[in-house]
């Protein structure tokens, strides 16, 4: 886990500024920027996955039995997934406050 | 064994590189650093080096691919002069930063314009804040010897740094001289094999020049501040060690004829070599005059100016580049600055010499002597005073 | 899966999708604005890549969505330098690996090289340090994500812009229809460097897209890819239509998908009829101000930009005679 930076000295800023751990964008949550997000009609999902490849945030994970499912930490609510299904299984649905 | 040869400096800066076993060479060609990187390439081609040379399509290519050769983990070497080193500005400060112990020499060179090919210093004191460690040499034998002990110094774990070597072009960098080469057997002992300390592995990923926000950029600046300064020890370390190993010996700021000297001439580079000449004539004629040589520029040799002039009533700086519109030479306003604490202090001269290859003869240094004497009664009347200059 | 080749993303028609690998190098938690076409491609270049690759790239938006300390959405070693010399810095790692590897430094394959930046880092300021490096031939691929403006800095235009855009810097006015100027042509000019391998792709052709960058990774000497990615932002469009308008740029003929193979022009995704360019224009707020006769205009360059490509496609012989770049780098 990264921390945040105004906890960073000076003397632990690492050589040059680089980062070690691949990937650590993930301790930044993106979800909350959204105000919509995808709900799936499992009963009309082919479980094709084209909702997985078009995600640019690859937040929608693929659950047990092949369906799909969002991560909402990551998700900011683009709607590009509910757009490109292949058998509109996937709704987009406003965020309560 | 080392060998005495005469050889054009150049040609002796290649040669050092070569004995240094640098791995990857990135550079395009500018008056007057060109016979450095055609006598590398040369020697690449004949397998006599065993290294890439990148033939970029500019300066600022030549630094960036620096950074890639440096990233990939490559010991890395390149060099230019002048509007090169004017183009690569940019990154100089970034390869700094990402702290890649790139060596470079700067064959120092007026900037344009007008167009000038010869010599000044106005394009390194353009780069003066670029977090590289700098140092300055006056002949040959410096130029190969400090050349070869850039390379550890920038690569010491602690250091991690960029490095330049400046010397002067055309005047020191075109002139055949004798001098000593040190052999192959003493440089690798002197000068083990590069180990990265950084570098771009997929075995183990990293991310190199992230973006700092203002939370953090001024912590990274902090750091890069004390490694810079910190770096002063290790300098020190391998000047001593190369001079065990060769009997030459350096130091950040070196004196001649100083003892008991009221009147100190500070230059730096080849003005050095004429300088000398000028205070033993002044001190023939008795004249308490003597001459400090400016080598370590960056960083900044706080403490041992300060101890330099401890003594001295006059101290004249001769800066080889002008701060146009600003407190005059860059050298000058740094020393001023640099002696504001000390009490008493000496009344500080900047004289401005040599721009754009303007000779400066063993006459001129007698004679800015007698005018800054002349002056310092007076006053000065002047921030600084331009040399030489006709109307 | 033993092979996932092109025909078998083909054969398996909409499940294609699931044999595409699962891991993720461009991770979640980048801070591409929402539905950002240039952040799924990357995704998706990224997978193609590999894992046994270092990425150089030029700052941009990419560069600044994905890496602000203490963070970073790669998973590949990266490294940013600056802005236009991304293609240098990537020459020098090419370079240090193989000095490396001729001196017996590196275990296993030296890595595979790529170098990313956007339309204004590849098309206008990084073009000089991508033209040296294609010149002298480096075992690199170079993919430019065009977003067809300066989005990082707030949507100026570009010499990858489209002629009628309305950008922050060509907004129509009384003597002005937006960009005045025809969409630089990156693809030709790369080609014209005599490269092994040139593309086009976009994200919205997935397949397309991730075996053309495999193959561009794969092949010996330099390699360019240009990728069309859709920028809401910036185009003024929906979020959830970014996919949409990638297919719609294929359609309409505005950015047709092919290869230059060894200097042989091939179309990848063939479009029996082209659609009127009025259907991908419309979908975006930065050609709203365009009036009948600009847009017959483009519709009409678009067509001969079209039926161009088709001729080259059709050449009997390449653009170019074979280099020994191929070759030296194999």
């Amino acid at each position: 886990m990264t921390k945040p930076l105004e906890d960073y000295t000076w003397q632990e800023v690492e050589l040059g500024g680089i980062l070690r751990e691949p990937g650590s964008a993930r301790d930044y949550k993106v979800g909350d920027w959204k105000s919509q997000h995808p709900v799936w009609t499992k009963s009309h999902c082919i479980r094709c996955g084209v909702c997985w490849t078009v995600c640019p945030e690859a937040a929608i994970i693929e659950e047990t039995g092949g369906y799909f499912d969002v991560n909402l930490d990551y998700c900011k609510g683009c709607g590009i997934c509910a757009r490109e299904c292949v058998t509109g299984c996937i709704s987009m649905v406003t965020e309560e406050e | 064994m080392a060998k005495r040869v005469g050889i054009e400096v150049s040609l002796a800066v290649s040669h050092a590189v070569q004995l240094a076993r640098a791995e990857a060479i990135a550079a395009y060609p500018i008056t007057p650093q060109t016979h450095i990187v055609e006598h590398l390439s040369s020697l690449v081609a004949n397998a006599e080096l065993e290294a890439e040379f990148i033939n970029v399509e500019s300066e600022h290519s030549a630094i960036s691919a620096c950074i890639g050769t440096s990233a990939a983990g490559a010991r890395t070497y390149t060099a230019t002069s002048s509007q090169g080193l004017a183009l690569m500005h940019e990154i100089l400060f970034i390869a700094s930063a990402m702290r890649f112990p790139i060596v470079m020499t700067v064959a120092n060179r007026a900037l344009s314009g007008p167009l000038s090919i010869w010599n000044d210093h106005s394009d390194i004191m353009g780069a003066r804040d670029i977090g590289w460690i700098q140092v300055f040499v006056q002949n040959g034998q410096e130029a190969f010897d400090h050349t070869i002990m850039a390379f550890k110094i920038a690569e010491h774990r602690r250091v991690l740094l960029p490095m330049i070597v400046n010397l002067d072009g055309f005047i020191l960098s075109h002139v055949v001289e004798a001098l000593e080469f040190t052999d192959q057997d003493t440089v690798d002992r002197f000068l083990p094999p590069y180990h990265p300390w950084h570098q771009l592995d997929p075995k183990k990923p990293v991310t190199m020049g992230a973006f700092g926000m203002p939370e953090i950029f001024a912590e990274f600046k902090m750091k890069h501040q004390v490694t810079l300064m910190n770096s002063y020890d290790q300098i020190m370390k391998v000047w001593q060690e190369w001079g065990q190993l060769t009997g030459r010996d350096y130091h950040p700021v070196e004196h001649y004829k100083t003892e008991g000297a009221k009147i100190l001439l500070l230059t730096m580079g080849c003005l050095s070599e004429v300088a000398e000449i000028a205070v033993d004539e002044l001190r023939d004629a008795g004249v308490p005059v003597g001459l400090l040589k400016l080598r370590l520029w960056r960083p900044f040799p706080f403490a041992a100016l300060r101890e330099a002039v401890n003594g001295a009533e006059l101290l004249i700086v001769c800066d080889r580049a002008l701060s146009v519109g600003g407190p005059g030479g860059p050298v000058l306003s740094e020393v001023r600055s640099v002696l504001y604490p000390l009490s008493p202090q000496p009344k500080v001269l900047g004289y401005i010499i040599g721009l754009g290859g303007r000779d400066v003869p063993p006459e001129d240094f007698k004679e800015i002597v007698a005018q800054a004497q002349a002056e310092a009664e007076l006053g000065p009347r002047q921030e600084f005073y331009m040399y030489g200059v006709r109307g | 899966m033993d092979k996932f080749d092109v025909a078998s993303s083909q054969k398996y028609d909409v499940y294609a999708s699931r044999l595409l690998p699962k891991e993720e190098y461009f991770t979640s938690g980048h801070r591409s604005c929402q539905g950002c076409g240039e952040a799924l491609a990357v995704r998706w270049v990224c997978k193609a890549i590999g894992k046994n690759a270092v990425i150089a790239h030029a700052t941009g938006c990419m560069e600044i969505v994905s890496s602000g300390f203490p963070q970073t959405a790669w998973v590949q070693p990266w490294i940013h330098v600056a802005f236009e010399n991304t293609a240098a810095v990537a020459s020098g790692l090419e370079a240090g690996y193989k000095i490396l590897a001729r001196k017996g430094k590196l275990a296993g394959h030296p890595p595979k090289v790529v170098a990313m930046g956007g339309d204004g880092g590849t098309s206008d300021i990084g073009l000089q340090a991508l033209s040296g490096a294609m010149e002298r031939g480096h075992d690199f691929t170079y993919i430019c994500w065009d977003n067809e403006a300066y989005m990082n800095t707030g949507i100026q235009r570009s010499s990858s812009t489209p002629y009628g855009a309305m950008t922050t810097t060509s907004p129509p006015g009384k003597r002005s229809i937006g960009q005045p100027t025809w969409k630089k042509n990156m693809v030709a000019i790369a080609v014209a460097h005599g490269i092994p391998y040139v593309a086009t792709a976009c994200p919205s052709y997935l397949f397309d897209l991730y075996f053309k960058v495999k193959r561009a990774v794969e092949t010996p000497g330099p390699a360019y890819i240009h990728i069309l990615s859709v920028c809401p932002t910036g185009w003024r469009s929906a979020t959830d239509l970014t996919v949409r308008l990638g297919r719609l740029a294929v359609e309409t003929g505005v950015f047709p998908l092919y290869e230059v193979v060894d200097g042989r022009y091939r179309l990848t995704i063939e479009i029996p009829k082209l659609r009127p360019v009025k259907d991908y224009l419309r979908l975006q707020g930065r050609f709203r101000h365009l009036r009948e006769p600009e847009i017959e205009f483009i519709q009409r360059q678009v067509l001969a930009h079209y039926d161009l490509l088709l001729k080259k496609c059709a050449a009997p012989y390449p653009e170019f005679p074979p280099l020994s770049h191929a070759e030296e780098g194999a």
